[in-house]
């Protein structure tokens, strides 16, 4: 019998690099990176295999703390350096850890062609409604009226809705999760890995420096199950601390509400079940706002289609077998060629 | 200049040595494919060629505009021939629009072939004439062969099953037809060239060559003018070898296959599509069989960090756009740049700045390719002189790219693009291969450990075990590769990454003197497409005895490194350029030299005569 040597197990720290980690002390980044280091070593990732690309901000200083392949870019274009990577060798696993000005307001275009083409990505946005690194400018998913230096009355732009974004971008795999739900995260991780294709996780992130507390209607221990909902496929859709309110149809059927189970003749029948195939469903969840509604975490959409990676490997595969290369001086001389001889 | 050789024994053919024709219509009148056609016939006849295609910028201008007006310009001779020509013998002119835009540039006595069937009250107005130029005497010194191309055409075509507007489409075939009778060209290529493209159009297929037939007979049948004749051009004596007809644009894409193959690597070319520069993504995306991975990117940013992704991961990183898009990936060629990646950047230049004139040509980018950049980045920069030469300039900056880990910018023109040539075909095998050997040991890696001799740093691609690392745009430590904010690191990490560019000169050709003495009263000192027209010039003059050279540069950053000494060598500099006036500063920055600027910004290539008066009212005879 052949006893295979076990390899040793990674450890969650062994996908920590030995640099100095620098993000301000309580920042949600710390939360995050240990959340990957985990789900990476549940995963076994072998380093050699593993490239984190990033942007420009604060979370594009991500890479520099991973023990893998890793790539600090510039500002907005890590999906695009990311497609290329991934295209030259598909058997890379890569990461891209973006911000929500990185991904959203430079990088947008990138971001919404890396999700439409469906290249196998998996694409981590750290949304802190804020601009860290250039000291605290508004982003485009700041709450209107957010003051800023750049917006001292208050900013008077709308923002965007990342994961609704994404889905009218044909997104196949939208999640959310939060910085320190750390129970919540490498499941919803995990998931966003084995979707092949373009999977895009909204992670809440705190900017303890320029927009602390954000978020802390709806992540705060005392009120999170109250507050947001976690999403599970075939699960009904219930939350709150005492596990009586759900996400029912619209009494007129057009879009959602909030129920409680036991009033209004409303029983546990009337609670949609989470299906994450259902496009139209997901786009309402990804939508729900504080206070009508609780936010949505979990894997909102998941509904594969083939990945870019592949069909481009397909092709050049058919063309390989159907026109064989043959050598450079062959592809010089196919076509029309004339020869002059000695002495014409 | 059509210069009458001797009567022939070919028939009653008059032998002429060479022969310039432009054909000329509306965009929509099919005058690239004619002039293409006409081409390919032309070289299988053995004669030496270059053309030089003029087309509008918007695609189906309206129909009988001048400005909708696309020419095609073809020179083709018994002997070596180098430009376009200057101004035509004959000028083929499909309606009243191509006649106003084009008649300027025939010489007087030259032919003028015209389709009197669009010579409509309309078309005549449209052109913005008063009166009717057949008939007021603005053709007199003109020979004029005026046929009812519409009619014929649509005569020869009336057994093939087509309607009357596919008939009159054939229009220009039945030119072609003219064209290679008048100057004894086989139909044959077009012929099977029509089979090809509309092979399963049979209908179309035959009127095509119908109508290309009917206008070789009316040459055959028909009294013309006195002054019209049958020619013939004899062969050009060339160099023997095997042949065939390129455009730049080809060109480059197979130099990058070669250059790929000579290091060893897959290509990854990401392209957004812009004039003149999309031909080249077309092109590579046709040879996927030589492991090419061609990705149509959502900007000209994301076109350029897909290369640079791809080339992180073991591949030959190569982008492609003209001067606007070059404009735009410029910060990501700085990432290239300082992560010491290899990129292959190729600008087909086109008429600037913003959209400037997109169809026509320019080499007005060099100052973007050598300067044009924030901070201190230094990249190698070569030049395309002719369409064939695309193919060696396109392995070089391969070359230079894989051994010294660098963006490189390769400058070829919307000119060079799209016209075609003769070309010997050169044997891929008697080029020196320059194979990349990735990093595999983990023994002492660090990313930034460098070459001795290039100053390259060592490429370890993700996938290799033990050497996982990260770089990025921020500074790094010469030492460890690690992020450093160090000042006196800033210092030595930007002096090497000039060194190593500077380096390059060692290990690039010495600058050679195309055309004259290596000393001398004037050096013509010239880059990229205006190769031909110099170097014709140049070669009249010296004929003439005049002390001139021509020395043309492919190397724009780093220079060789005797560029300093020959220059020193003349008592003046000129160099003439498609801009207004760039490479004569970098020469002057570098060398403290003379030079004397020369320009023209028409968006048309130099011609021959106007460079020779420029060289002679500067030298003494
Ligand atoms: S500025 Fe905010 S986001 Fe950036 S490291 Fe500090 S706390 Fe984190």
């Amino acid at each position: 019998m052949n006893v295979e040597t076990p390899v040793e197990a990674l450890k969650p720290n062994d996908y920590a690099s030995d640099q100095e980690v620098r993000w301000c002390p309580g920042c949600g980044d710390y939360a995050i990176i240990k959340g990957v280091h985990r789900t990476l070593a549940e995963l076994q990732i072998p380093l050699e295999k593993l490239v984190f690309f990033s942007g420009i901000g604060c979370a594009a200083r991500f890479p520099y703390y991973m023990a893998s392949y890793g790539f600090h870019t510039i500002h907005g274009r890590a999906p695009a350096l990311a497609t290329g990577a991934k295209l030259a060798n598909p058997d890379l696993d890569i990461w891209v850890v973006m911000g929500d000005g990185d991904a959203l307001s430079i990088g947008g275009n990138h971001t919404m062609h890396a999700i439409r083409r469906n290249v196998d990505l998996n694409l981590l946005l750290f949304n802190n409604e804020i601009y860290g690194l250039t000291k605290g400018q508004y982003s485009p998913t700041s709450q209107l009226g957010t003051r800023s230096p750049s917006t001292p009355q208050g900013s008077i732009d709308a923002p965007l809705t990342p994961l609704s974004l994404a889905l009218g971008a044909n997104a196949r795999f939208v999640a959310r999760t939060f910085d320190t739900n750390q129970k919540h995260m490498p499941g919803v991780l995990k998931a966003a890995h084995a979707h092949k294709g373009a999977s895009l996780v909204e992670i809440i992130q705190n900017c303890i420096v320029y927009n602390d507390g954000a978020f802390d209607g709806w992540t705060d221990k005392k009120v999170v199950s109250d507050n947001s909902i976690m999403v599970e496929h075939g699960k009904p859709l219930i939350f709150g601390a005492d596990e009586n309110k759900g996400i029912a149809m619209a009494e007129d059927g057009f879009g959602i509400r909030v129920v409680t189970i036991g009033e209004d003749g409303i029983t546990e029948d009337d609670v949609l079940v989470h299906d994450e195939q259902n496009k139209m469903l997901a786009m309402m969840l990804a939508d729900m706002k504080q206070p009508e509604f609780p936010v949505a975490l979990g894997v909102l959409f998941n509904n594969p289609a083939k990945a870019y990676d592949e069909a481009v490997h397909e092709q050049l595969a058919e063309v390989k077998e159907k026109t064989p290369a043959g050598t450079v001086n062959e592809m010089l001389r196919k076509g029309r060629t004339w020869t002059v001889s000695e002495g014409a | 200049m059509a210069t009458n050789v001797a009567s022939s024994g070919d028939g009653n053919r008059k032998a002429l040595d060479s022969v310039v024709i432009r054909f000329a219509g509306d965009s929509g009148d099919g005058m690239q494919l004619t002039g293409t056609q006409f081409t390919q016939s032309t070289a299988l006849m053995g004669n030496d060629l270059a053309t030089f295609p003029d087309f509008p910028a918007e695609i189906r201008a309206p129909a009988g505009t001048t400005f909708g007006v696309s020419a095609f310009q073809i020179n083709f001779a018994s002997y070596d021939i180098q430009t376009p020509g200057d101004d035509p013998d004959v000028l083929v002119a499909m309606n009243p629009a191509a006649l106003k835009v084009h008649l300027k540039d025939v010489p007087k006595g030259g032919t003028i072939i015209l389709n009197v069937d669009a010579f409509t009250d309309r078309n005549i107005a449209r052109a913005g004439y008063e009166e009717n130029p057949l008939e007021d005497g603005t053709l007199d010194n003109h020979v004029v062969i005026a046929i009812e191309i519409n009619k014929l055409t649509n005569a020869a075509v009336a057994e093939c099953d087509v309607t009357s507007k596919e008939a009159t489409r054939c229009k220009n075939f039945w030119a072609l037809g003219l064209m290679c009778w008048m100057y004894n060209r086989d139909r044959q290529p077009t012929v099977d060239w029509v089979n090809q493209r509309f092979g399963k159009l049979p209908n179309i297929a035959a009127a095509n060559i119908a109508a290309l037939n009917a206008g070789h007979a009316y040459g055959e049948t028909v009294e013309l003018p006195s002054g019209v004749e049958a020619y013939l051009v004899p062969k050009a004596d060339v160099q023997p070898g095997t042949y065939r007809a390129v455009t730049g644009t080809e060109a480059v894409a197979w130099g990058l296959v070669a250059g790929a193959k000579k290091a060893g690597l897959e290509i990854f070319l990401g392209s957004y599509p812009i004039t003149p520069a999309s031909a080249l993504l077309h092109t590579l995306t046709g040879l996927k069989q030589y492991g090419v991975t061609t990705f149509q990117a959502e900007d000209e940013i994301a076109a350029v960090c897909s290369a640079i992704g791809a080339a992180y991961a073991g591949s030959l990183g190569i982008t492609s756009s003209s001067g606007p898009g070059i404009a735009l990936k410029t910060e990501a060629i700085g990432l290239a740049l300082v992560t010491e990646l290899p990129l292959v950047v190729v600008n087909v230049q086109r008429g600037g700045p913003s959209t400037g004139l997109p169809t026509k040509t320019e080499q007005s980018d060099l100052f973007q390719a050598v300067y044009g950049r924030n901070a201190d980045t230094p990249l190698p920069v070569v030049a395309s002189r002719t369409a064939g030469d695309c193919f060696e300039t396109a392995i070089e900056a391969v070359r230079l790219a894989t051994k010294y880990m660098t963006p490189v910018i390769l400058l070829t023109d919307g000119f060079l693009a799209n016209s075609a040539e003769p070309w010997e075909i050169p044997d891929a095998d008697a080029i020196a291969d320059f194979p990349v050997k990735f990093r595999t040991d983990p023994e002492g890696f660090h990313p930034y450990l460098r070459d001795e001799k290039t100053l390259a740093r060592n490429w370890a691609i993700p996938g290799t075990p033990g050497l996982m690392h990260r770089i990025g745009g921020i500074e790094k430590d010469y030492d460890s590769g690690h992020i450093s904010y160090d000042s006196d690191n800033h210092h030595r990490m930007t002096k090497v990454r000039a060194a190593k560019i500077d380096g390059i000169a060692d290990d690039i050709p010495a600058q050679d003197v195309a055309t004259g003495e290596h000393r001398g009263e004037l050096a013509v000192v010239g880059w990229g497409s205006t190769f031909g027209a110099i170097n014709q010039a140049v070669g009249r003059c010296v004929k003439d005895g005049l002390s001139v050279s021509h020395i043309h540069l492919r190397h724009i950053h780093p220079f060789p490194k005797n560029l300093d000494d020959l220059l020193s060598g003349f008592e003046k500099v000129m160099v003439p350029e498609m801009n207004n006036g760039q490479l004569v500063h970098v020469l002057r920055d570098k060398f403290l030299v003379d030079a004397e600027s020369i320009t023209q910004i028409t968006g048309q290539p130099f011609k021959v005569s106007t460079l020779e008066r420029e060289i002679r009212s500067r030298v003494e005879g």
